[in-house]
């Protein structure tokens, strides 16, 4: 029997094969979404926990990688939705290089703060799409949504934000 | 709104919120995994409380009314 048919059959060994497989990516991916590893552990331990939960579901012919990103998402997500106003982003993540002639400290600090009032699902979109760039069809396969809606959500994140940033317009507007 | 808005709106976005790049698992979650396995066990098979409700419904009528099981059988 193949690996993904015992796994959809409830074998715990076939179920730790694809974890020690794919828990690096999953991890991975969350990190990327609530920007914080330790909970991204956490994440990636409840994300294959409902995907034991759900292998029932599961084909056996279907892509297991695109089925977790996809559980991992939503995981991120309810994490986003119910942690909104507590999550602080620390400065101390492995980064891209700042370029020089960034905005200023405080500026920074307006923009993190308007990004993370952002409704999770926008903040799940602009994090993806606009921060690490992520293909819209990448996004809307993890979020489980169209593509379309992705450039949607983009869009309205942006001009969110962007309104709650009215006081930046004069540096806005010479960038 | 236009593409060039996007376009700044996303640089100063990532500027404060900077992209996470080499994102590397430092230790293996399979621990953690089997801990959570084991204090919160999954149902063996996923049944809803309206199945369990209309299960309790039936052996509660074949119970206080065993008249019914004659009739029952003559319809299956």
């Amino acid at each position: 029997m193949e690996l993904l048919e015992r796994f959809a059959a409830g074998d715990l060994e076939a179920f730790e094969v694809l974890f020690r497989k794919h828990q690096k990516d999953v991890y991975a991916w969350i990190a990327r979404i609530v920007r914080d590893t330790g909970i991204a552990e956490d994440l990636t331990v409840e994300t294959f926990w409902r995907i034991y939960k759900h292998r029932a579901g599961f084909k056996p012919d279907g892509n297991f990688r695109a089925w977790a990103r996809r559980i991992a998402t939503n995981a991120a997500l309810d994490h986003l939705r119910h942690s909104r106003q507590e999550t602080t982003l620390p400065e101390n993540l492995p980064s891209a290089p700042r370029p020089d002639g960034a905005v200023g400290r405080e500026t920074r600090d307006s923009i993190r703060r308007a990004f993370h009032e952002l409704p999770a699902k926008y903040r799940l979109v602009a994090t993806l799409a606009l921060v690490e760039e992520e293909s819209y069809v990448d996004i809307a396969q993890a979020a489980g949504i169209s593509e379309s809606l992705v450039k949607v959500r983009v869009f309205r994140a942006v001009r969110m934000l962007r309104k709650k940033l009215n006081f930046l317009r004069p540096e806005v507007a010479t960038k | 709104m236009s593409n060039e808005e996007i376009k700044i709106v996303k640089e100063l976005l990532k500027q404060a919120v900077t992209p996470m790049q080499n994102i590397e698992l430092s230790r293996d979650l399979w621990p953690q995994m089997l801990r959570k396995l084991e204090e919160q066990p999954l149902p063996i098979h996923n049944v809803s409380w309206l199945d369990w409700a209309l299960a309790s419904l039936a052996a509660a009528a074949l119970l206080f009314f065993p008249g019914i099981i004659p009739a029952l059988f003559y319809h299956l």
